[in-house]
């Protein structure tokens, strides 16, 4: 025989939450997430104490984004919307027209060899911008690697804050996004209009 | 076999070792015991095998997190004139199982956490508890038979 008699969820909640801060004073929250609704669809934010690590689309499957990073990262993964208010505040402020740049710590362990100098080569294509795959090439050092490039921008772990977006085809048409191409429009628009208006 | 991020251990299983921990050191400490439970479990977490049964080692945690805080709340104990007021709040309609399962001896309401709420199998639970694993059997079914009879809503609960 088994049973199981009811536990009502605002109890878990109000556990769990307790877990994540004691988690957090203890360094055991090696991986803290949210979502964040946006004009671009539910985004997922991850961070670990060095930084935000990670931001995925729905389309990439937050669930398989979240084992990726067990795996990657480490295995203490756990959903702590507080740990991200500044990051989410940052995102709500850039969708709402409000900032050009971002201001947050960064970790980059996701990121090694050419697709880590391709994207952070990416803030240097300023806000309202564009350059081709051919001119990323260029800024990071091996003019013949276009592909690579592409590559790179679609793999980028912290899309929209590293704007991978501003990379679009030679031809000035959009191109792949890791968000798909409606994404990388809505960007690139709202970025063309705030960019008029400033 | 893939490690799961920590946070689907704690959905998945954070009910079950809070009806273990409520069963074994009653509503009261049961949050302090669970919320011990997950920590630990949170900073051994790397290590498990990936082919571990989690709960059963969830479970086990909890057995071991629910003796340290037995053993504290004794220590801290001491006489009131006056009950303070705590936030305790499990379900209306389940405060009477849990005062049944409290009313039980020690033995069997172990068994009755680890092996019908916790789903530990016997021989894991005998390890935890001592004596043999059909000595655990007997516990459990002498307990599960009590509480049948203190507390029968049990058998429409049964799944």
């Amino acid at each position: 025989m088994t049973f199981a008699p009811d536990i009502a969820d605002d109890e878990l909640a109000r556990l769990h939450g307790h877990l994540v801060a004691r988690a957090a004073a203890d360094d055991l929250l090696d991986v803290a997430y949210r979502t964040l609704d946006s004009p671009v669809g539910t985004l997922l934010l991850a961070r670990t104490p060095a930084g935000l690590v990670r931001v995925a689309y729905g389309v990439q499957d937050h669930e398989a984004v979240l084992t990726a990073l067990a795996q990657q990262v480490s295995p203490r993964v756990l959903e702590a919307p507080a740990q991200l208010d500044d990051v989410a505040r940052e995102l709500d402020e850039y969708f709402a027209g409000r900032r050009t740049t971002f201001d947050l710590p960064l970790d980059l362990q996701l990121l090694r060899g050419f697709r880590r100098d391709v994207v952070l080569h990416l803030p240097d294509i300023a806000y309202g911008r564009t350059a081709s795959y051919a001119q990323m090439a260029q800024l990071a050092g091996s003019p013949r690697a276009v592909r690579a490039v592409g590559t790179a921008c679609a793999l980028n772990p912290l899309p929209v804050v590293l704007p991978c977006h501003r990379v679009v085809r030679s031809d000035g048409t959009p191109g792949q996004y890791a968000g798909g191409a409606a994404a990388k429009l809505t960007l690139l628009d709202l970025e063309a209009r705030v960019g008029v208006a400033a | 076999m893939v490690k799961e991020p920590f946070e689907r251990v704690v959905v998945q299983h954070g009910a079950t070792v809070l009806r273990v921990c409520r069963a074994v050191v009653g509503p009261v400490d049961a949050d302090d015991a669970w919320s011990e439970t997950f920590l630990a479990a949170l900073r051994a977490y790397p290590d498990l095998p990936p082919d571990a049964n989690v709960e059963a080692w969830l479970v086990t945690i909890a057995h071991r997190k629910a003796i340290d805080v037995v053993r504290r709340a004794a220590r801290h104990a001491v006489p009131v004139a006056e009950v303070p007021d705590r936030v305790i709040t499990p379900q209306g309609r389940d405060l009477d199982l849990w005062a049944a399962i409290a009313a039980l001896p020690t033995k069997q309401r172990q068994v009755v956490a680890y092996h019908h709420l916790g789903g530990l199998p016997y021989d894991d639970v005998a390890a935890l508890v001592g004596g043999t694993a059909a000595a655990a059997r007997r516990a459990g079914s002498d307990g599960v038979a009590t509480l049948r009879r203190t507390y029968p809503v049990i058998d429409q609960e049964e799944s």
